[in-house]
């Protein structure tokens, strides 16, 4: 019987052992994926059940979390919360996280990789988990003066700083308070999201970094720098620019804006085109100059590119395989050409920084729970745009726009700002989208910006970007520069 | 094979106190830890709980020392430990209820159940001084086991709960009989078994190299494996109706060392659960559930859903590799997470490190139980300790399998562990049992040992009033009274 005895006696160790196996398999292969299940409410109160690091902004924490007396353990707070919303996102037990605070979570959280060996000294010492905090480049004061420009039109203002790429300010309006879906009821926070969701202004979108919009005139910087980089152009080098341009293959005719006139000659300098935005003059230097050469630039501009700031952003975008009509009207914006605002204010960057671009982002700094820093933004060229000569040239033409071109409500007293309007139609219903773009100083620059204001803001039909956004813009660049 | 060298055996009660010590603070620790995470002070209570702990651990060492002083030392600590880590979450639940305004004091009635539980540990060493008393009560084990197998469906007595009727209800109190019958069953296989493992083992024709029973000597198989689908079918407890069926051709096969007796008995039972999971709808949805969980229609299916499983896997999964700690989680999610989800509630809290160390406490128990089964020297001893013993490690299996989606879930309690009286009764009755057989199995002879004698076959033909009083093969002389006496001079 004893050798039956110990076969059993194997079996019942093998049962044991396969329990084991079984545990193991769920507590460390699956519990990742079990852990991320939506039914799992255990993620959400232990997200809520640590303390979690709180998002800073000028030394100051606009996102933090305080103790609560529910199941949770800890509220989220948001002082402030409409002025950075699209920039911190929102922390819900129903809708999860937007923005920084689903960028960063893990960092905010504390599980982030980069936090093992103190999270290794909690484990010893028996601290619970605790988050690390994000410093954002954010600057309050830009913040407020870009929201308080944009007033209740529905827009965006982006503002980079020229030499790091840093993100001063990413204002994205109609805006919404973050801590309505950070409540601890989630009857309260299904409500709440369901009327944002319901809004026809959408005050849930970043429009600065999720969509895309023509960008019109402002488009004409790229055509202009893909022409100056062919070698063949200069900027006073003479460009027909007749009064109006019957598209190639088609019937329809071009016209200037408001039915103008470019020259008295029917010809004019590359730069003179750029100051007054010439329609038919780019529209057939877009032709001359070729569409590989236009979307090389574009593309080296950061075109056709998905990015992360870390906050996700859409990829702005110039098609392949243009028929001669659509690169004509591509040339000026039009088409199928769409940008972020957020990528506009790179095109600014990289011309003041001599054609260098540099990778935009909104995190300075991460600390652990204890502050010691764990990780510091590493400024980062996303590749060289154009050269200097090119930058250079396009820095001065952008300045004579400013100076008396159609730019002109963006001059500052005293500074020299560059920079370049957009007026982008639409359908033929909407009013058009204001755009401006541009930085300055323009001999040490300092600041670039770009500004959208979706469907012409309080001008309706009647708005260009200079009459619209160009004011916007400057308040931002003397708010900065001050 | 333990040493039996007369008069130098040690009864190393010492090594066991020293592991009590370690099970009671291993407990206390838990106590504690509950405490200062939930309450962050320790409370009166937890003077009281934790000497109620040590003043049943320390009784109970006593009195093993005077009525058993040979027994096995690991056992008892083991079992020890196991309770006071099942104490301390349950007494964890409580607190979690208590926090959410529910009154529940679960971990008080866990305690008096402990101390009902170590009381009956001690009356069985006392009554039971040579197990081989229970070899002349097989037959009425049996009928002790049917009559508590069918006592939920005595009018008026029988409760059913969550579509299993498997509760009866006396004086306020729930038992589930069917804890107290595996017991009884244990003790009539293991004597129907050494009286006919002769038969059982050579009889029968060969097929394809394999020795196939004779068709009469069926019979008691059938017999068990109808009961067990009775069981399944009329008191829907698939988890009891496993158990019975598992102890009962493991025994057989340690009885008979033949592999068909196995391989009958799971083919039997494996036609008959897929026949019941084909006509019988509740049979079907514990498949569904066990193979499809996360499935969102399965999960959402109420009842006979995957919500409760879904919620231990999720519970063992934020658990991790080290846990929460105690006081922690959020082990409370789950519903019944202080009787059949104990494990899951323990992966959460300990984490896998926990939860391992849990299981590797229930290996040491059954290799002890096993090797008591090997020491000792008559068969039906030793049919006895391998049953109780494989009865643990396959009641674990069943419902931690149940739990970790290694076997469809079935509603057992975790042994020691889980909340609910038969069950720590019944399981403290079986450590008092193995203590006793322990005893026998490591005792030594007074006279040497009948060496190098060859094991003597026993005429197939022998009649059940001789086999009784037959000495098994491998048996040597009991050095007390003779077991065939009347049971009361059995008692010094």
């Amino acid at each position: 019987m004893n050798d039956a005895i110990r076969r059993v006696s194997t079996v019942a160790i093998v049962l044991l052992l396969a329990l084991m196996v079984a545990a193991t398999n769920i507590q460390v292969r699956e519990a990742p994926s079990l852990n991320a299940d939506g039914r799992n409410v255990r993620s959400i109160y232990r997200e809520f059940g640590v303390s979690r690091g709180p998002i800073i902004v000028d030394g100051e924490s606009v996102v933090s979390s305080v103790p609560s007396d529910d199941a949770f353990g800890y509220q989220r707070t948001y002082t402030d919360g409409p002025l950075f919303s699209h920039v911190t996102g929102y922390f819900s037990i129903v809708f999860g996280r937007d923005g920084i605070e689903r960028a960063e979570n893990e960092v905010l959280n504390g599980t982030a990789d980069s936090f093992f060996l103190r999270r290794m000294q909690d484990l010893v010492t028996g601290h619970q988990q605790r988050g690390g905090s994000v410093e954002l480049t954010l600057a309050r004061k830009l913040q407020e003066v870009a929201t308080e420009a944009l007033g209740d039109q529905r827009g965006a203002v982006v503002a980079l700083d020229v030499r790091t790429g840093a993100v001063l300010a990413m204002v994205s309006t109609p805006t919404y308070d973050p801590a309505r879906l950070a409540k601890h009821s989630s009857s309260k926070v299904n409500d709440a999201y369901q009327e944002l969701l319901a809004d026809d202004s959408h005050p849930l979108r970043n429009r600065a970094t999720s969509s895309v919009y023509p960008p019109g005139s402002t488009f004409k910087v790229l055509t202009a720098a893909a022409a100056l980089e062919s070698g063949a152009y200069q900027a006073d080098t003479v460009i027909p620019a007749p009064d109006t341009f019957t598209l190639p293959q088609s019937t329809s005719v071009l016209q200037n804006f408001g039915g103008s006139r470019c020259s008295p000659t029917g010809e004019q300098t590359l730069a003179d085109a750029l100051r007054i935005s010439c329609n038919t003059a780019f529209a057939m230097l877009g032709g001359e100059v070729g569409q590989e050469q236009l979307r090389k630039t574009a593309e080296a501009f950061g075109f056709n590119e998905r990015s992360s700031v870390p906050i996700p952003v859409a990829a702005s975008r110039i098609p392949a395989d243009l028929t001669a009509p659509e690169l004509a009207l591509s040339s000026i914006g039009q088409m199928d050409i769409a940008a972020t605002p957020l990528q506009m204010a790179s095109v600014a960057q990289a011309i003041a920084n001599g054609g260098d671009r540099l990778e935009p982002y909104l995190v300075e700094r991460v600390r652990d729970a204890n502050l010691d820093v764990v990780s510091e933004a590493d400024p980062s060229s996303a590749g060289r745009a154009v050269s200097g000569t090119t930058a250079r040239a396009l820095t001065e033409m952008m300045v004579g726009v400013v100076e008396s071109g159609s730019g002109t409500a963006a001059r500052i007293p005293g500074i020299r700002v560059a920079g370049k309007t957009g007026t982008a139609q639409t359908t033929k219903d909407a009013a058009p989208h204001a755009w401006f773009m541009g930085f300055a100083p323009a001999d040490s620059p300092q600041i670039a910006v770009a500004v959208l204001v979706e469907n012409g803001g309080s001008m309706g039909s009647e708005a260009t970007g200079g009459a619209v956004a160009a004011p916007i813009a400057r308040k931002v660049l003397e708010a900065g520069l001050r | 094979m333990a040493t039996v060298e007369p008069g130098t055996t040690r009864t190393g009660r010492a090594r066991e106190l020293g592991l009590l010590v370690g099970a009671v603070v291993l407990g206390m620790g838990a106590f504690a830890q509950v405490e200062l995470a939930m309450n962050d002070t320790l409370p009166a209570d937890f003077y009281l709980s934790t000497a109620g702990l040590i003043v049943l651990a320390t009784a109970l060492h006593l009195l093993v020392r005077r009525v058993a002083p040979f027994a096995d030392q690991v056992i008892l600590p083991v079992a020890v430990a196991l309770n006071g880590i099942g104490l301390a979450m349950i007494h964890r639940l409580d607190l979690a209820e208590q926090a959410s305004g529910r009154t529940s004091e679960l971990a008080g009635k866990q305690l008096g159940i402990t101390a009902v539980g170590v009381v009956a540990a001690a009356v069985v060493l006392v009554v039971l001084r040579d197990h081989r008393v229970l070899r002349k009560r097989a037959y009425l084990a049996m009928v002790l086991a049917i009559g508590l197998i069918v006592l939920p469906f005595v009018p008026g007595l029988g409760v059913a709960n969550y579509g299993a009727r498997i509760w009866i209800s006396v004086a306020g109190f729930s038992l589930q009989p069917a804890e107290l019958a595996k017991i009884a069953l244990a003790i009539f296989f293991a004597g129907y078994l050494v009286t006919n493992r002769d038969t059982l083992a050579l009889a029968g024709p060969r097929v394809l190299g394999v020795q196939l029973p004779r068709a009469r000597d069926l019979g008691p198989l059938i017999v068990v494996w109808a009961v067990c689908l009775a069981i399944l079918v009329l008191q829907r407890d698939l988890g009891t109706s496993l158990l019975i069926f598992g102890l009962f051709v493991a025994m057989l096969y340690v009885a008979t060392e033949r592999i068909s007796w196995i391989a009958i008995g799971m083919v039997l039972f494996a036609g008959g659960a897929a026949l019941a999971a084909k006509t019988f709808g509740h049979v079907a949805a514990r498949f569904d559930v066990w193979l499809n969980p996360m499935d969102p229609a399965i999960y959402d299916r109420a009842p006979g859903g995957s919500y409760q499983l879904v919620q231990g896997l999720f519970g063992l999964a934020s658990g991790g590799l080290f846990g929460t700690g105690w006081g922690q989680g959020h082990p409370d999610l789950v519903t019944f997470a202080e009787s059949d989800f104990i494990i899951a509630a323990l992966g959460e809290e300990l984490g896998l490190t926990g939860l391992l160390g849990v299981l590797m406490l229930y290996v040491i128990l059954v290799q002890r139980g096993f090797r008591t089964a090997i020491g000792v020297r008559d068969g039906f001893g030793k049919l006895l300790a391998s049953g109780l013993a494989f009865v643990i490690a396959w009641q674990v299996f069943v419902v931690v399998g149940g739990i970790t989606r290694v076997i469809p879930l079935t509603g057992l309690t975790t042994p020691f562990l889980a909340y609910g009286g038969s069950s720590l009764l019944a399981n403290w009755i079986i450590v008092a049992i193995l203590l006793r057989i322990s005893d026998a199995a490591r005792r030594p002879a007074p006279l040497p040992v009948r060496g190098g004698s060859a094991p003597v076959i026993h005429e197939a033909s022998a009649t059940p009033e001789e086999d009784a009083d037959d000495e098994p093969d491998d048996a040597v002389p009991y050095p007390g009274p003779e077991p065939d006496t009347q049971a009361t001079e059995v008692i010094r």
